[in-house]
């Protein structure tokens, strides 16, 4: 009875803690500008299960791919068993699954291997980002808590498992003694292993060993719950939304901004009013291209908080490959970073925002990063999970051009050019058609 | 460096020309002259900026344009109507320019009931294709390479016996607003695919091509500092095809690719030609003037 109070206590203490934390994301992203994203469901739904639940992007990158989906497949399924584990907390019953007989021990089984796959496929993981050091890993962004994080996941993740599979390892010595309440049930292809560490155990040391692994599994899964939304890896759960959510049109696309719009057909009316008083607007009117994180749209604050760091879009970026500062996955990092931030001196405000006199673009990303751009769309095109760096990127230019009036000095020049000649370069209009002469 | 913040190749006097139509084998029209005499073409030519006004560049207009001549199709081109789709002012940040330019040249196309476009530049081709509908502008709008492709299967273009390319190695440089923004990797290697030559493809192709560097408006800007210039790195990859003519479908590409080649001392061994050109050299172009 105390410990299914105990249990209670500790599983009602992890949701609340989970649920506090996605409340505060979830006011952070809410703070975006409007975006409209309640069109062509279907279509959604169906890019939702291609790219998130059936990892469509992943394997463009086979071994990282590969081992990803293990991990992934691994975690969806080995829920089945957290299932049970709730129950038996809760009830202060023990495997209580078991009744389905061969069906149990299928699961288990197909548990313990997916347990295996995890392990193998973390201890790859820390190698690659530990030992090997490849490149997309081991960058200058990643230097501190991002490189920790995604160790403390991975090691996490193997304790986990471990955990389990000695659980069950402990269970089935168990069951062969034949201790009282362990009825024979599941088979251990892959625990068995595990049973000549715990068979030198006494009877009350075996169940003491498998109850300890048991609560060390359910409190360290709670922990991870509690963890994961304060961690890149929430991308576990963000990752469906965000999907959802994909840009439907095509990548080389994008949007008209509706308050320019306004303006030039004004400009282009002939019967427009030059004198009229402007249109009553509710508030002040916006700004015009993003300066600070708020001034993007939810879609893309959520985006920052789905990327898990991964760098595939910067080990793809024609910029960064050739040594400029530009790296799209830190565009999304000091997106996520600056939310952050402003967001906590709001919840510390009482839910009121005061402007600190920083802003993302100036003293997160800097306008050397933005002009290096090619806006050639492989950062778009390379993430497993839809984010476009570069919509932020180009966003950015537009503050800096229609609100700073900043830019390098052969970009104005170009902007003269085609203001003056309708072409980027300095020939007169009126030659335009001169090739026809020469055909 | 060098090749950035580039002005166009320029041999020609800037200026006003007289107009000399002895000099042409056939007639380019406007559509202003068209609509004088009460016609209305198949289709419009859009040229583009680096088509109208860049040397190299133009040598890819003038295939195209040979190339639809001799397809027999009815076109005609805006001339000095024509202006800046707004490209590289919107992805440098300038949406005003960019949407004078846009509500200028809607205002112009739809003047003329303009139904289909077709272009040599991948840049205008994604903003007339997917930016200008949303302002006004309603077009239906092919790349010169869709086009070539749509000429050759109806039958209206035919390769010569001569197979200029046959069994020649020819590697194709995606343009990224052709390729990753709009998803059209096919037409232009099915038109290569006519050539009769070897086409290696470069380690990343398709959806994974590296960019020239050109685009977002770096065409017409100093790099950033860094290393290298993306357009060295991407003809490195090129080369390593070791091809014979490195092939695009954009003007900028082609621009890019050849400083590139002869950044690599290459321009000897290596030609960067448009599949156009490689088109108006290979098909059997008549050479009869047109009425």
């Amino acid at each position: 009875m105390i410990s299914q109070l105990l249990f209670l206590l500790l599983l009602s203490t992890g949701i609340f803690f989970f649920a506090q934390r996605i409340g505060v994301i979830r006011r952070n992203i809410q703070s975006g500008r409007d975006w409209d994203g309640s069109d062509r469901k279907a279509e959604r739904w169906a890019t939702m299960a291609r790219v998130a639940l059936g990892q469509g992007k992943m394997t463009a990158r086979p071994v990282a791919g590969v081992m990803h989906i293990l991990i992934y497949v691994g975690f969806v399924i080995i829920n089945i068993e957290i299932l049970e584990i709730l129950i038996d907390g809760l009830f202060g019953t023990h495997r209580i699954f078991s009744f389905l007989g061969p069906l149990y021990d299928f699961l288990i089984a197909s548990f313990e291997w997916l347990a295996l796959g995890v392990i193998v496929a973390c201890v790859v993981f820390f190698v690659r980002r530990n030992g090997l050091a490849l490149a997309r890993l081991t960058s200058k962004e990643l230097k501190g808590w991002p490189s920790l994080d995604a160790n403390i996941i991975l090691v996490v993740e193997v304790l986990l498992m471990f955990a389990f599979l000695s659980m069950n390892a402990t269970d089935s010595i168990a069951q062969s003694r034949g201790l009282d309440h362990y009825v024979p049930a599941g088979t251990f292809p892959i625990s068995s292993f595990l049973i000549p560490l715990y068979s030198g155990l006494s009877d009350a040391g075996v169940m003491a060993m498998e109850q300890g692994m048991w609560w060390f599994h359910i409190a360290g899964v709670l922990a991870f719950l509690v963890y994961v939304p304060y961690s890149k890896h929430f991308h576990i759960i963000l990752a469906f939304p965000n999907t959802y959510f994909s840009n439907l049109n095509p990548i080389g696309q994008m949007d008209n901004m509706a308050a320019v719009k306004k303006e030039v057909d004004l400009m282009m009316d002939p019967q427009a009013d030059p004198y009229a008083s402007a249109p009553a607007t509710d508030g002040p009117p916006a700004r015009f291209g993003v300066k600070d994180a708020p001034d993007l749209t939810w879609k893309q604050l959520l985006e920052s908080y789905t990327c898990t760091e991964c760098g595939r879009c910067t080990s793809e970026c024609p910029a960064n490959q050739t040594g400029k500062l530009l790296s799209p996955r830190k565009i999304m990092m000091s997106t996520r970073d600056r939310i952050e931030e402003i967001g906590q001196s709001r919840e510390a405000n009482g839910g009121e925002w005061k402007p600190d006199g920083k802003s993302l673009l100036g003293d997160w990303i800097t306008e050397e990063e933005l002009w290096a751009c090619t806006s050639c769309q492989a950062c778009v095109e390379a993430c497993p999970i839809n984010i476009s760096p570069m919509g932020i990127i180009l966003d950015m230019r537009r503050s800096l051009i229609m609100e700073d009036s900043k830019s390098p000095e052969s970009i104005t020049t170009m902007f003269n050019n085609i203001e003056n000649n309708g072409a980027p370069w300095a020939f007169p209009a009126g030659s335009r058609g001169d090739w026809t002469q020469e055909v | 460096m060098a090749h950035r913040g580039r002005f166009p190749q320029e041999a020609e006097v800037i200026g006003p020309k007289k107009y000399n139509h002895t000099m042409s084998s056939f007639h380019i029209p406007t559509m202003a002259e068209m609509t004088a005499a009460g016609k209305a073409p198949e289709v419009l030519f859009w040229v583009g900026c680096a088509g109208s006004f860049d040397d190299r560049a133009k040598r890819i207009t003038k295939a195209i344009a040979r190339i639809l001549n001799a397809a027999e199709t009815s076109f005609a081109v805006l001339g000095q109507e024509e202006s800046c789709t707004g490209d590289p002012a919107k992805r440098a940040g300038n949406e005003f320019l960019y949407q004078m330019q846009a509500a200028q040249n809607i205002a112009t196309l739809n003047g003329y009931g303009i139904k289909r476009i077709i272009t040599g530049c991948p840049h205008c081709f994604n903003m007339l294709k997917n930016e200008y509908p949303e302002l006004g502008g309603q077009y239906e709008v092919l790349h010169h390479t869709q086009f070539i492709r749509e000429l050759i299967e109806t039958g209206k273009l035919r390769m010569s016996g001569d197979q200029p390319f046959k069994g020649r190695r020819i590697t194709f440089h995606d343009p990224c607003y052709l390729g990753r923004a709009n998803g059209e990797y096919l037409a232009p290697r099915e038109v290569i695919s006519k050539l009769d030559a070897e086409l290696m493809e470069m380690r990343r192709c398709k959806q994974n091509a590296m960019c020239c560097g050109a685009g977002g408006a770096q065409m017409f800007k100093e790099a950033e500092p860094g290393e290298r210039e993306v357009n060295h790195a991407r003809t490195d990859e090129a080369l390593e095809t070791q091809p014979e003519v490195i092939a695009t479908g954009c003007p900028f590409c082609n621009t890019m690719m050849t400083d590139g080649v002869k950044n690599a001392n290459q321009e000897s061994n290596v030609e960067v030609k448009d599949i156009a050109e490689l088109i108006a050299e290979a098909a059997d172009l008549l050479e009869t003037p047109a009425s």
